[in-house]
């Protein structure tokens, strides 16, 4: 199976129409599965590796839901390809640059996906838009359900599922939420927040995704446990302390408007007209810049753009993005200049009201 | 303000939440991405599960305890336990039950708990012993293979068939 572009520009949960998608851009759920009759990838050699790939992803096709699914051999894409999916956050830097025998399911609206040697034999996520984790929750206990029909799990009645790392095992399952927080940010509010955080174990990264170099005041908050609490209360773990950022994140917001509006339009101003007269931009700067957009847009300080927009510029100003959308590969400098032209075609402002300052 | 790794521009202002204390790092947008580098931040986080480890380890064993212990090695998959502290990833599902004296402080540390709690799977077509047979048998058969020990290794293929056909319709 070639990779070749999906039906939707880009996955609904990027699309930013779910639940608080102003501050939320997505929500997810993995689990990390072992199959019991192999060795840990390891201890794998290349032979057992390429015996886990096609027992594994033989059986996945045989599920009800794999009729809607595309599958990947990973092993067989050329780098352009992977880096594509690695950017529309359907597999993990790590199985696009782990060696031998891998591959992944990937569900045609790509709302799922199910990766096959990663870290461990089997990595199942599930994504939505925004805030939405029951969504998220019962698509995967379905799809996990699906999965244990077809293979047998490494269990253990003590520790739960096993898995290659003891950091994921017990439920092996990661609840994160992808957060856009550019006021907490500009108000400098943002480390006592995290500091918090930590302190009831849920993990924040200060990066656009997994496996993503792409960054721009995004922040994804975890759970960092695994073991000794079940899949409803990690769900909840994380779940409970969202809507309380959203609001520091809402009142930093409203803060700024009061404080410094004049500033804030003067930055946010600034950073689209960058984005739309640039020669040449690195993917660092759109990231940065398109932040700030995105707070404008959302603040109403800009009106003649959506968040839908901004949402598909930050995957398509990706590497692999601009190479597929050109249809040939490009060096750095060359994707620097065609992320310039790509903005300026996106974000030409109708006639007339081109931004001023 | 400049990047504290060259002399460039600063132009990411992170807030690096991986040690024990928050701090502020400035930084170029070349520095910046290789500091972001999720590849790094992974050697991070191993690095730190081996520092708990070894931490957990010195106390209350001799040098010589930890050097026996480096050489135990799982009868199923044949991972040491030097190679499990090195690398940070355990080799099958039975190194939960051989090293569970050694891991379970860490388990401790990481979760706070050793009971699992919540979902268990529904369906386990291979027996416990089988899954370790299997696991053992791959393992003979890679050897024989190295070995160009053919006969042998068929002879483990078929094996290794038996039990999968065993456990299931
Ligand atoms: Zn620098
Ligand atoms: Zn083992």
């Amino acid at each position: 199976m070639k990779v070749d572009h999906f039906p939707n520009p880009v996955g609904p949960w990027m699309r930013g129409n779910g639940p608080q998608s102003d501050i939320v851009i997505s929500s997810r759920v993995r689990l990390a599965r072992n199959v019991a009759e192999f060795p840990f990838i390891m201890r794998c050699n290349e032979f057992d590796r390429a015996n886990i790939e096609a027992t594994v992803s033989r059986r996945l096709r045989e599920m009800p839901v794999a009729s809607t699914c595309n599958y990947f051999n990973v092993a067989t894409l050329k780098a352009v390809d992977r880096q594509y999916l690695v950017e529309r956050q359907l597999i993990s830097r790590e199985l696009s640059e782990n060696q031998g025998a891998r591959g992944v399911l990937v569900d045609r609206d790509e709302n799922f996906s199910v990766m096959i040697n990663e870290e461990d034999h089997l990595r199942i996520q599930v994504m939505r838009s925004g805030l939405d984790f029951e969504g998220a929750f019962q698509q995967i206990e379905a799809l996990d359900d699906a999965i244990d029909e077809k293979v047998c799990y490494a269990f253990h009645s003590q520790y739960g599922y096993l898995t290659a790392c003891p950091t994921n095992v017990g439920t092996g399952m990661r609840v994160s939420v992808m957060l856009h927080l550019p006021a907490l940010v500009l108000t400098k509010q943002i480390e006592k927040v995290f500091r918090s955080l930590q302190k009831i174990n849920l993990a924040v990264r200060g990066l656009y995704g997994e496996g993503s170099q792409a960054m721009g005041d995004f922040y994804q908050i975890s759970n960092q446990i695994t073991l000794g609490r079940s899949e409803y209360e990690l769900i909840k773990q994380v779940g409970d302390v969202v809507p309380v950022i959203i609001s520091y994140e809402r009142k930093a917001r409203h803060f700024l408007l009061q404080d410094s509006r004049d500033d804030l339009q003067r930055q946010v101003r600034k950073a689209l007209g960058t984005l739309q007269k640039a020669g040449q931009i690195s993917s660092e700067e759109t990231m940065h810049l398109l932040s700030k957009v995105r707070l404008g847009v959302n603040l109403g300080l800009i009106n003649d753009l959506d968040i839908p927009t901004i949402n598909r510029l930050f995957v398509y100003t990706q590497p692999a993005h601009l190479q597929k959308m050109r249809g040939s590969e490009m060096d750095t400098t060359q994707r620097n200049k065609a992320r310039a032209v790509y903005l300026h075609s996106q974000l030409e402002l109708p006639s007339g009201d081109a931004p001023q300052s | 303000m400049k990047c504290q790794r060259c002399d460039k521009q600063a132009a990411f202002h992170i807030t690096d939440l991986t040690g024990e204390t928050v701090s502020a790092v400035h930084l170029c947008p070349n520095c910046a991405k290789d500091y972001l580098e999720p590849q790094q931040a992974k050697k991070v986080e191993t690095s730190s599960l081996m520092g708990m480890l070894s931490k957990q380890l010195k106390v209350g064993q001799t040098a010589e305890q930890l050097a026996a212990l480096d050489q135990k090695v799982c009868p199923i998959c044949g991972i040491s336990f030097f190679e499990f502290r090195k690398q940070g990833r355990l080799g099958c599902p039975h190194d939960y039950t051989f090293f569970h004296e050694e891991l379970e402080p860490l388990i401790v540390n990481i979760h706070g708990v050793t009971e699992h709690k919540g979902k268990t799977p529904k369906h386990s077509s291979i027996s416990n012993e089988a899954q370790m047979q299997l696991i053992q048998l791959r393992r003979q058969m890679n050897e024989a293979v190295e070995k160009e020990d053919y006969e042998q290794a068929t002879h483990i293929r078929d094996l290794i068939r038996q039990l999968e056909s065993g456990g299931r319709e």
